[in-house]
């Protein structure tokens, strides 16, 4: 068993066991701790797979700005306190069993189409650096970045007529 | 080192990215809050970010990473807005139970 695996084994149970932190943990504030670790580690997923840029990316939009906004409106509504009362025990087997159901269907398929898969072969061609990354999104996927922009705006605005006090008619 | 996948193997990254979706899915169905049904979704699509990139990296090409990148875009406008929903609605019904909302219907 060689360090990657090893790593790999870790980084994977730390992720499961965050995400299901995230979901079980009655305070709010505490999950969206939980779901930053979840997000740091997804990050060591991706430094695993050499994508640097994505990494870094997924750090500074995720971990950074997401869970800030996540923080900042749990604290606006005042809901650090653990009174959320639950939905009805039918409603709530009924989502253990769907998680399980589809757990099941899903790997099962995967692990039947592992033949299909096949072996991996490399090039040692140089494909996910900043540098070739930089040039594919601004040659080929020039128009649907700025339509990224255009969206950021968009949301930018729509956030803010949305949060805005409405001013009483009479 | 030469490469992760022939470490790891990409059947390991599925099972990974299934386990993930479903977590996600789970905490959509289980809790009320809505915020943390949002982290839920945000799950979700971050499971759906690490198959594309080790898909990318499986087929040695960058366009899966570009995906990413604009899915990344997307989940930031998707969580503002729908923050500040959730903030309005906060202000009208004084709480964020999505079983409040049953009188949206219509």
């Amino acid at each position: 068993m060689s360090i990657i695996t090893i790593l790999f084994c870790v980084l994977s149970a730390i992720t499961l066991a965050t995400a299901f932190l995230t979901i079980f943990t009655k305070n709010p504030i505490h999950s969206a701790i939980y779901l930053v670790i979840c997000f740091f580690s997804i990050a060591g997923h991706y430094l695993l797979l050499n994508s640097q840029f994505l990494a870094i990316v997924h750090i500074i939009v995720y971990s950074g700005a997401i869970m800030i906004l996540f923080l900042f409106t749990i604290m606006l509504m005042n809901l650090n306190k653990e009174d959320e009362v639950h939905k009805p025990r039918v409603t709530r087997w009924a989502a253990v069993i769907l998680f399980c159901l589809m757990c099941l269907v899903l790997i099962g398929i995967f692990v039947n189409s592992k033949p299909i898969v096949g072996e991996y072969t490399s090039t040692g061609e140089d494909y996910q650096s900043i540098k070739v990354l930089g040039k594919v999104l601004l040659n080929e996927y020039m128009v649907p970045f700025e339509y990224a922009s255009i969206l950021l705006l968009t949301a930018m605005i729509g956030t803010v007529l949305l949060s805005k006090k409405e001013k009483s008619e009479k | 080192m030469n490469n992760i996948l022939n470490h790891i193997g990409i059947e390991n990254y599925i099972f990974l990215s299934v386990i993930l979706f479903c977590i996600g899915v789970f905490g959509v169905l289980y809790r009320r809050n809505a915020i943390i049904v949002f982290m839920s979704i945000e799950i979700m699509l971050n499971a759906v970010n690490l198959l594309f990139v080790a898909f990318s990296t499986y087929h040695q090409d960058a366009q899966g990473q570009v995906f990413v990148f604009f899915s990344m875009a997307v989940a930031a406008a998707e969580v503002a807005v729908g923050l500040a929903i959730l903030v309005s609605i906060f202000r009208n019904l004084g709480s964020i139970d999505i079983d409040n909302l049953k009188k949206l219907k219509g």
